[in-house]
């Protein structure tokens, strides 16, 4: 190939790659998601009280010891609420617990939002200031972390549970992680 | 019509200027100017993570507001604006930088656009020089034709 015909080719060799690069950005499922910097990494200390008993102060060392799901979520979330059954369907018939940490909320409302949607929750955490959901990196509700029984986070799912989000994410995850403690890989 | 055109160009800069004000009004005390510029020049800095495109200065988002909180909490502490953002960078990864750390990771957006810069230059030199060198200079034969064509 003459020398002038291959400089032909640069631009349409440019612009395939420019395309590749907007392609590859336009199927990000969704730029609002970010990934955690917190997977295998310990679950972050903190001293809160328990929603349904004020005066008992939780610490990361109410998480250890179960593989189990930690749920981020308010009153004032409407997503918390889309996947409220899920989240009743997973503690009664899933076998894993569910920690609740009840976030940037009024515990009243919180309570009683418990009373009429049922309590999935085997302990929810009172973080009324938002600091433990800065310590886990959270930007908003519901996200749910996986967290294996040494308490250290797994996985992280951003947005409602969904019963496809617990067949193919969740449920795989927490089975692998009760088999092997050990870590994700393999 | 002139007139319109001057409304117009009165409501846009209205416009414009809105865009600049800040949305944080809650008005933290600081015990010195020093703090509270390090305070303004972070949260400016800072990127909101729920909202793509807005510092955490500029955002009504919860997170934001929670996040200056945060932020006037370690500056009253006496925390440089190093260990700061790296607290930041821990919980929220390097999406809360709009000035992201040089790492192996970010070198592609340090350096990209001036790569591409480079290369945009080279092309327009290339083809400058090719303009000129390659004129249509015609050949001795093709130039003797001509004075023959011309000559008739």
């Amino acid at each position: 190939m003459s020398g002038l015909k291959k400089s032909l080719l640069i631009p349409l060799v440019i612009f395939l790659g420019l395309v590749g690069i907007l392609a590859a950005g336009f199927s990000l499922k969704d730029p609002h998601l970010l990934p955690s910097e917190l997977i295998d990494q310990p679950f972050p200390d903190f001293s809160l009280v328990e929603l349904n008993e004020p005066t008992r102060v939780l610490t990361a060392e109410d998480l250890r010891g179960q593989v189990a799901l930690v749920n981020v979520w308010a009153t004032w979330c409407p997503n918390c609420l889309v996947e409220h059954a899920e989240l009743m369907r997973i503690s009664r018939e899933e076998g894993v617990p569910l920690y609740g940490i009840n976030y940037n909320d009024d515990s009243v409302k919180a309570r009683n939002w418990l009373i009429r949607h049922n309590n999935p929750f085997k302990i929810n955490i009172v973080d009324d200031q938002g600091k433990l959901g800065i310590d886990l990196g959270v930007y908003g509700a519901p996200e749910t972390f996986v967290v294996d029984t040494k308490g250290v986070i797994r996985y992280r799912h951003v947005g409602p549970v969904t019963r496809q989000t617990w067949e193919e994410t969740l449920g795989p995850i927490i089975e692998h992680l009760k088999v092997n403690p050990a870590g994700m890989k393999g | 019509m002139l007139m319109k055109i001057q409304s117009f160009g009165i409501m846009f800069l209205l416009i414009m200027c809105q865009s600049f004000t800040w949305a944080a009004i809650d008005a933290y005390p600081f015990p010195n100017d020093a703090m509270r510029g390090q305070y303004n020049s972070l949260i400016a800095e800072l990127r909101c993570p729920q909202c793509l495109n807005t510092n955490i200065a500029g955002s009504d988002a919860m997170i934001a507001k929670d996040l200056r909180r945060e932020v006037h909490r370690m500056v009253l502490e006496g925390r440089s604006d190093d260990e700061i953002r790296s607290f930041m960078l821990a919980r929220y990864g390097d999406f809360i930088l709009y000035k992201p750390q040089l790492r192996a990771g970010t070198v592609a957006l340090w350096f990209g656009p001036a790569i591409f810069f480079i290369i945009a230059l080279a092309v327009i030199f290339r083809m400058l020089r090719y303009r000129k060198t390659s004129p249509l200079a015609l050949s001795d034969q093709d130039q003797a034709r001509l004075k023959r064509l011309l000559s008739k």
